[in-house]
């Protein structure tokens, strides 16, 4: 299954059967009564679905078009990432696992994890970068504190990527027991399609509860992306709709000058982690180190979902500097009371400069994908 | 391509183009059947820590041309068998065919890519047909029957990995190796060679007398580059021998 030319399953051959087992579990369990049953239970009363779409009254007037923000920071753990996590934990419940494994790169995702593993009774071991692992350490402790092992990886980058190279050097020693919970649109097929799949409820809520209040799809929705899953959750369910969908990445301290993250407005196609997609590589097709003031869209790569959107034309993907990101971090906070996470906060930054264009009647909606505590520190460090 | 073999595997460029050249020389005079080339990656999920080290070394000084080099000046002085082993990416950031066409007129036989199942290589394959490179696919001790037999249709000798891991240093062959390598030649036409975890002398005897056409053996020979460095000369012909002996 691929996406145009992106995507499929680039991986060693002993990969291949436990993918293959992973795709029939879940084309089985995905539309299964009582998994549903079971996924809709937990992301109500658990994680706390539906979330709210606000709108940000205050931001709008300042800045001139209506601005409403998806509040993803609103669920159990302050992040998106939980409704993956629970949605993957209880396939692999189903299927018999005993064990998850997961890579974090600021450690939202190895939380998420946690916690669905803690909640469903299996055992958890997340890989964390020993860069991340130093500079996250509160998050190492959650994790710990919720039941997980944490294992710092020392090798490469030391930071997400070589988090994901770790995990699947595990799984393919431990796939007979263990489900690997990778936490993004990434990797090979069929983890893009699954991850998008327990997302795209993001979408879902969001285009029934605009057409409540304004009775009609918004002209734009923005959302940050790193390995792009809380986009490709809430971009899904508008894919066939007149709505600009706009991804933005990590622009770090500007493309010129080599310091960022934004894989799909100045990298090229290339395979790792299992996937054709865009990466950040040199011209011997090594995978290059990135920047980004927010750890969660610290990625060399894109979803491969994207990358068929940027070249159809259907999305725009778009950068946002680590400044603008602190500068609408702050505006939010101000405005709205609403600390946004540093990934969200690109995003906000985006929204911001397009409402000019929109005028007073224009809607957008901001995929508000994590809320900012984590952050604290560095934007004061900063 | 292989029949009772040894196979040796070192990394491009480590620690220098020159020495992999020596190396590859040496080991290939004191008998090994075939050299495995491998390519420094950034990324290399399907190599333990020796491996790994060895790449992030290589890739201090790195240009993929240093590749076809090394290919290039071992040839002028060896006819003894040369497989490429690569991750995808570098192949597909130069372009398929260049790379395939790079590699054939180094004077390489065959590729192994690590990361691209057949699923994945068919434009691959066609390109290496065309130019007259073979291709070496892996198996696993998990890979069903119908896949063996895609595998052995397009590999001039299969790659069975012994065991559920990454490549590294191993006390013992794993039950799995023997099980897997009796159901693999139960299915396959071509030779079967052992990797992964295969080091010493009385792993290569265990795998010949179960079977094997050839055994692979990396870590082991990587592992004296990084305690020898650029003398790992005679240490290298030393090995290369005593695991030889045991092929006859």
């Amino acid at each position: 299954m691929k996406f145009g030319e992106f995507g499929g399953r680039f991986v060693p051959e002993v990969l291949i059967p436990p993918l293959e087992e992973l795709e029939e579990a879940y084309s089985k369990f995905k539309d299964d009564g009582e998994f549903r049953k079971k996924f809709d239970y937990y992301l109500r009363n658990y994680a706390g679905r539906p979330t709210p779409l606000y709108f940000a009254e205050n931001l709008s007037r300042e800045v001139g078009a209506k601005i409403y923000l998806k509040r993803e920071d609103l669920l159990h753990g302050g992040a998106h990432k939980i409704n993956n996590t629970i949605g993957q934990a209880l396939l692999a419940k189903f299927m018999g696992k005993s064990r998850i494994i997961a890579e974090t790169g600021a450690g939202q995702h190895g939380v998420a994890t946690a916690m669905a593993a803690a909640l469903l009774g299996l055992k958890a071991e997340i890989y964390m970068g020993s860069e991340d692992y130093e500079r996250q350490k509160m998050n190492v402790f959650r994790m710990e504190l919720l039941g997980a092992k944490v294992t710092a990886v020392e090798s490469g980058s030391r930071t997400l990527k070589d988090a994901i190279n770790e995990a699947l050097r595990d799984w393919v020693e431990s796939f007979e027991h263990t489900h690997y919970l990778i936490g993004s649109v990434v990797g090979p097929h069929p983890f893009p399609t699954i991850v998008r799949d327990f997302q795209s409820v993001i979408g879902h809520e969001t285009k029934r509860q605009i057409l409540e209040i304004e009775g009609r799809l918004p002209d734009a929705i923005v959302a940050c992306v790193g390995g792009g899953s809380n986009a490709m959750g809430i971009f899904h369910p508008f894919l066939k709709d007149d709505v600009r969908l706009v991804g933005v990445e990590a622009g770090g301290k500007g493309i010129h000058t080599g310091k960022h993250a934004a894989s799909l407005s100045a990298g090229s196609k290339g395979v790792l982690h299992g996937m054709l997609s865009y990466f950040l590589q040199d011209e011997n097709g090594m995978m290059l180190d990135t920047h980004s003031i927010s750890a969660g869209l610290d990625y060399p790569g894109v979803g491969p979902e994207h990358a068929y959107l940027k070249e159809t034309g259907r999305c725009d993907y778009v950068t946002a500097s680590d400044e603008e990101a602190l500068e609408a971090f702050r505006i939010l906070s101000r405005l709205e009371g609403i600390i946004p996470a540093l990934e969200s906060a690109h995003a906000v930054a985006y929204a911001i400069k397009m409402a000019e264009d929109l005028g007073k009647d224009g809607v957008v909606v901001v995929n508000l994908s994590g809320r900012g505590d984590k952050d604290i520190g560095i934007v004061r460090g900063g | 391509m292989i029949e009772k073999s040894l196979i040796v595997f070192f990394t491009a460029s480590y620690p220098t183009p020159e020495k992999t050249v020596e190396f590859m020389l040496t080991s290939a005079n004191a008998g090994a059947d075939v050299i495995e080339l491998g390519i420094p990656f950034s990324d290399p999920v399907a190599d333990g820590k020796t491996i790994q080290e060895s790449y992030v070394k290589a890739l201090r000084n790195f240009r993929l041309e240093q590749v076809f080099e090394i290919a290039k000046a071992f040839r002028k002085e060896s006819e003894t068998p040369l497989v490429l082993m690569s991750y995808y990416n570098p192949i597909f950031r130069r372009g398929v065919k260049a790379f395939v066409e790079d590699a054939y007129s180094s004077g390489v036989d065959a590729i192994l890519v690590v990361d691209l199942p057949y699923d994945e290589a068919g434009e691959f394959v066609e390109l290496c047909s065309d130019v007259g490179v073979k291709n070496v696919f892996l198996a696993a001790p998990n890979t069903p029957e119908d896949r063996l037999r895609a595998i052995d249709e397009l590999s001039a000798f299969i790659y069975l990995i012994s065991t559920y891991g990454v490549t590294g240093e191993r006390d013992r062959v794993s039950e799995l190796a023997f099980e897997a390598l009796k159901r693999v030649k139960g299915v396959c036409r071509k030779p079967v060679a052992v990797g992964f975890g295969v080091s010493k002398a009385e792993h290569v005897r265990q795998l010949i007398e179960a079977g094997a056409d050839g055994v692979v053996v990396g870590s082991a020979f990587v592992r004296l580059i990084k305690e020898k460095g650029k003398h790992a000369t005679a240490e290298i012909k030393a090995l290369t021998e005593r695991l030889k002996s045991c092929l006859i």
